[in-house]
C-alpha cells in the first residue's frame, strides 16, 4: 500500500516534471520601485505586465518584485530574478541603472531591459517615454488656466528627465502666458504621499493655482482638489481623487512595447536599442479631460496634443536659451534623443538653480 | 516672507506634527514602563487601512478612528504577547511588527486602493477662527489635532500626577522593586503597550482620514521611525514631544516652502534634517552611558520574567 501509493507519487510528479519541460514557458520578471499599488508609476509597468500575460497566454510566465529601494538592495533583488531562470527582465527606475548593468554583465544569456535610464550593453537595453510631450500639453493647460500667473512643479529628483519635463512645461506655459512663473519643490521622493502634500499646499500657499507633478501619488490632487486649485494627474488616470481640480491624467502604458520585446526575444531576434515611446506609439495618451474646462483651453489641448503626434511639433526645437543665456539648443536644430537624455538646464525664464 | 505666508508654514507645521504627536505620545508611555516597541510603523499602516476601509465602508469618520484603534491594540498584542509573555526580544520582535503591518496593510487594503473619503474637515470655532493670524495657526484645525493636544494634556497629568504615573514610572525604572511591592509588571507594561498600539493606530488613522484621505500602500513614509527618535529626543517628557513634534513638522515643510521661495540651498540638505537627528538621537540611545544622562526608563529594553524572581 505505502510502495504504491510512494510509486504513484512519484510518477505525478515524474509527470508534472515532464510536462514543464515540455512546454516551459518564457519567464519575464519586473522590478518595481514602487508598490503595484500607488496608482501611478509602478501601477502603469504592472498593468503592462497584466497585458503581457493576457497577450502571450501559457507561453508567458510573469514575476514582479515591487518597493524595491534603488541601490545596493536592487542589485540584489536583479540577480535573484535573473538566478531564479527568468528570460527577460525589466527594471522599471532610473535608479536601477546601475545595478541592471551589473547583473547584466554577469547573466550574459539573460535579457535586460531598463527604463529611463542610458547606459546599454549587449544583452541590455533602454526604454523610455517621451514624458515631455504630455508634459508640454500640461504646461500649455496649466499657462491657460493660472489666474495668479504662477504654476507649481512638484519634483522627484534632479535627473535629466525631470529637468527636462520642468523645460518643456514651462515653455508650453509661456507660449500661452508669456507673464507665467514657475515655482519648483523638490521632495527627493519618487512616492511619499505625506509629502507630495506638504509640497502641494507649499506651493499653493506661495500663490500657485496650477499644479504639476512628477511624482507618483495622487496626493497633489487631493491637495488641490480641497483647496479648489488645479492639478494634472501623473502616470495613471488619477481623476477618481478630485473631480474638480482634475484638469488631465497623462497616462503611461508599457504593453505595447513589453509586448514587442518579450516576442522579439523569444524569436531571438532581440537587439538591445535606446527605445522611445510617445503619444505616436499610443504609449503615453492624455486620460479623463475634464469636462469643466473652458472651451479654449480645451480646443488648445486638443491642438497641441494632434501637433505633437503627428510630428509637426517638437518642444525642443531650438533656439532654446537656458536661463544663463547660452544657447543650448541652435536655431533649427531638434534635440536629438540622446541629446534629450542629458538636459542638464533649465530653459530660460525659470530663475531657480538646480540642485547639485 | 510675508505675514500670510508664515501663518500658512506655521498652520501646517502643526498639522504635519500632529500625526507623529499621537504615535510619539503613546510609545513614550510604553518606553516609560521599559518596553521598546519599534513596531510603530507597521502598526500605524494597519491604522491607516483600517482607519479608512470602516469610515469608507460607513460613511463616518469616527468608526474609522474607533477601527484604527482597535486594529492598532491588536497588532501591538502581538508584540506584548511575545515580548512580555514569551520573553522574545523588544527590538526583534519590533521590526518584525514592523514589516508585518507593512506587508498585511497592502494586503487588505488593495481593494480599496483608488478610493476617496470625506474625512475630517476643519471645525470652526467661534470668534477664536476669526482672530488674524492666530486664528489661522490655531483655531481652524480639523478635530484630530486638537484630540491629539488633549491627550497630550491628559497623558502629562496622569503621567506626573497620579499614582498611575507613578506605577508605570516604577515599572520602567525598576521592575523587581516593583514586582516587591505588589505591582503586577506584565499587567502594567500589556496596558502600556496596548496604549501604544492604539496612539499608534490614530496615528495612522491621521495620514488616512485627514491628511491625505485615501488609501495607498506605505503612505506613512517612516513617520513612525521619526515619532520613535522624537520621544528620545524629548528624553520621554510629554512636553518635549508636543513641542519636538511641531517642530519637526516644521522641519519637514520648511525646506519645502523655502524651495518655492527660490533659495539655493540644498533641498537634500534641509530634507534629510529629521532623519539627522533621528541617526544621532539613535545612536546616543544604544549607548547605555549616554542613556542616565537623557532619563530613559532603566529597564528600557529588557525583559522582565516575574518567575524568576524569588
Amino acid at each position: 500500500m505505502k510502495l504504491k501509493s510512494l510509486l504513484v507519487g512519484l510518477g505525478l510528479l515524474a509527470g508534472v516534471g515532464a510536462a514543464q519541460a515540455a512546454d516551459d514557458p518564457f519567464k519575464v520578471g519586473f522590478v518595481y520601485v514602487g508598490p503595484v499599488g500607488d496608482l501611478g508609476w509602478s501601477y502603469e509597468h504592472d498593468r503592462g505586465r497584466q497585458e503581457l500575460e493576457k497577450y502571450f497566454g501559457d507561453k508567458v510566465e510573469t514575476t514582479f518584485v515591487e518597493n524595491v529601494p534603488e541601490g545596493a538592495d536592487a542589485e540584489r533583488v536583479i540577480t535573484q530574478l535573473a538566478k531564479s531562470g527568468n528570460d527577460l527582465i525589466f527594471s522599471t527606475s532610473f535608479g536601477f541603472m546601475n545595478p541592471t548593468l551589473k547583473v547584466a554583465k554577469r547573466f550574459p544569456k539573460v535579457t535586460f531591459e531598463h527604463a529611463t535610464g542610458y547606459k546599454r550593453s549587449k544583452n541590455m537595453g533602454t526604454y523610455v517615454l517621451r514624458t515631455y510631450e504630455g508634459r508640454y500639453v500640461s504646461g500649455v493647460a496649466a499657462g491657460m488656466l493660472t489666474e495668479t500667473n504662477t504654476i507649481g512643479y512638484i519634483g522627484s529628483f534632479p535627473i535629466p528627465e525631470v529637468i527636462r519635463d520642468i523645460n518643456s512645461s514651462f515653455m508650453a506655459a509661456k507660449s500661452v502666458n508669456p507673464d507665467v512663473t514657475m515655482k519648483i519643490v523638490w521632495v527627493n521622493s519618487w512616492y511619499d504621499p505625506g509629502k507630495e502634500t506638504d509640497a502641494a499646499n507649499a506651493l499653493m500657499d506661495q500663490g500657485v493655482d496650477v499644479l504639476l507633478q512628477h511624482t507618483d501619488s495622487p496626493a497633489p490632487l487631493i491637495a488641490a482638489e480641497k483647496r479648489g486649485k488645479r492639478a494634472i494627474g501623473q502616470a495613471s488616470d488619477q481623476s477618481s481623487f478630485a473631480p474638480t481640480a482634475h484638469v488631465f491624467s497623462v497616462r503611461d502604458d508599457w504593453a505595447p512595447y513589453y509586448i514587442k520585446v518579450t516576442q522579439a526575444v523569444m524569436d531571438g531576434t532581440y537587439e538591445p536599442s535606446d527605445f522611445w515611446g510617445g503619444f505616436q506609439e499610443e504609449m503615453l495618451s492624455l486620460a479623463s479631460i475634464n469636462d469643466n474646462l473652458p472651451t479654449d483651453v480645451r480646443a488648445k489641448i486638443d491642438e497641441t496634443y494632434a501637433k505633437i503626434k503627428s510630428g509637426e511639433f517638437h518642444p525642443f526645437t531650438g533656439p532654446i536659451k537656458d536661463n544663463k543665456g547660452n544657447v543650448v539648443v541652435a536655431e533649427g536644430h531638434t534635440l536629438t534623443d540622446t541629446e534629450l537624455a542629458q538636459v542638464n538646464w533649465y530653459v530660460e525664464g525659470i530663475t531657480d538653480e538646480i540642485p547639485r | 516672507m510675508d505675514i500670510d505666508l508664515i501663518t500658512q508654514v506655521l498652520f501646517a507645521a502643526i498639522k504635519t506634527g500632529t500625526p507623529l504627536l499621537f504615535i510619539a505620545l503613546g510609545e513614550a508611555i510604553c518606553e516609560k514602563t521599559g518596553v521598546l516597541n519599534l513596531g510603530q510603523e507597521g502598526m500605524m499602516l494597519m491604522g491607516a487601512v483600517v482607519g479608512f476601509m470602516a469610515a469608507y465602508g460607513t460613511g463616518n469618520a469616527g468608526f474609522g478612528l474607533l477601527g484604527a484603534m482597535l486594529i492598532g491594540m491588536v497588532m501591538s498584542l502581538i508584540f506584548g504577547f511575545l515580548v512580555l509573555h514569551l520573553g522574545a526580544n523588544q527590538v526583534a520582535t519590533g521590526l518584525a511588527l514592523t514589516i508585518f503591518g507593512t506587508g498585511l496593510s497592502a494586503f487588505i487594503g488593495s481593494g480599496v486602493v483608488g478610493q476617496t473619503i470625506a474625512g475630517f474637515q476643519p471645525v470652526y470655532i467661534p470668534v477664536l477662527s476669526d482672530l488674524p493670524v492666530v486664528g489661522k495657526v490655531l483655531f481652524s484645525h480639523d478635530p484630530l489635532v486638537y484630540l491629539a493636544i488633549a491627550l497630550a494634556l491628559v497623558i502629562a497629568w496622569v503621567a506626573n500626577k497620579t499614582r498611575i504615573g507613578l506605577t508605570i514610572k516604577a515599572v520602567g525604572e525598576n521592575p523587581n522593586a516593583a514586582n516587591a511591592i505588589g505591582i503586577k509588571v506584565l499587567r502594567v507594561r500589556y496596558l502600556a503597550v496596548m496604549f501604544g498600539g492604539a496612539m499608534a493606530g490614530l496615528g495612522g488613522a491621521y495620514m488616512s482620514l485627514v491628511y491625505t484621505p485615501m488609501w495607498v500602500e506605505n503612505m506613512t513614509a517612516g513617520r513612525g521611525w521619526i515619532a520613535l527618535a522624537l520621544v528620545v529626543f524629548a528624553s520621554w517628557r510629554i512636553g518635549n514631544i508636543v513641542l519636538g513634534a511641531y517642530l519637526f513638522g516644521l522641519a519637514s515643510i520648511m525646506h519645502l516652502v523655502l524651495q518655492g521661495m527660490g533659495w539655493s540651498i540644498s533641498p537634500n540638505l534641509l530634507a534629510m534634517l529629521p532623519y539627522v537627528a533621528t541617526i544621532v538621537v539613535m545612536v546616543i540611545i544604544s549607548a547605555d552611558k549616554f542613556k542616565e544622562k537623557l532619563l530613559a526608563p532603566r529597564s528600557l529594553g529588557k525583559p522582565f520574567d516575574p518567575r524568576q524572581m524569588a
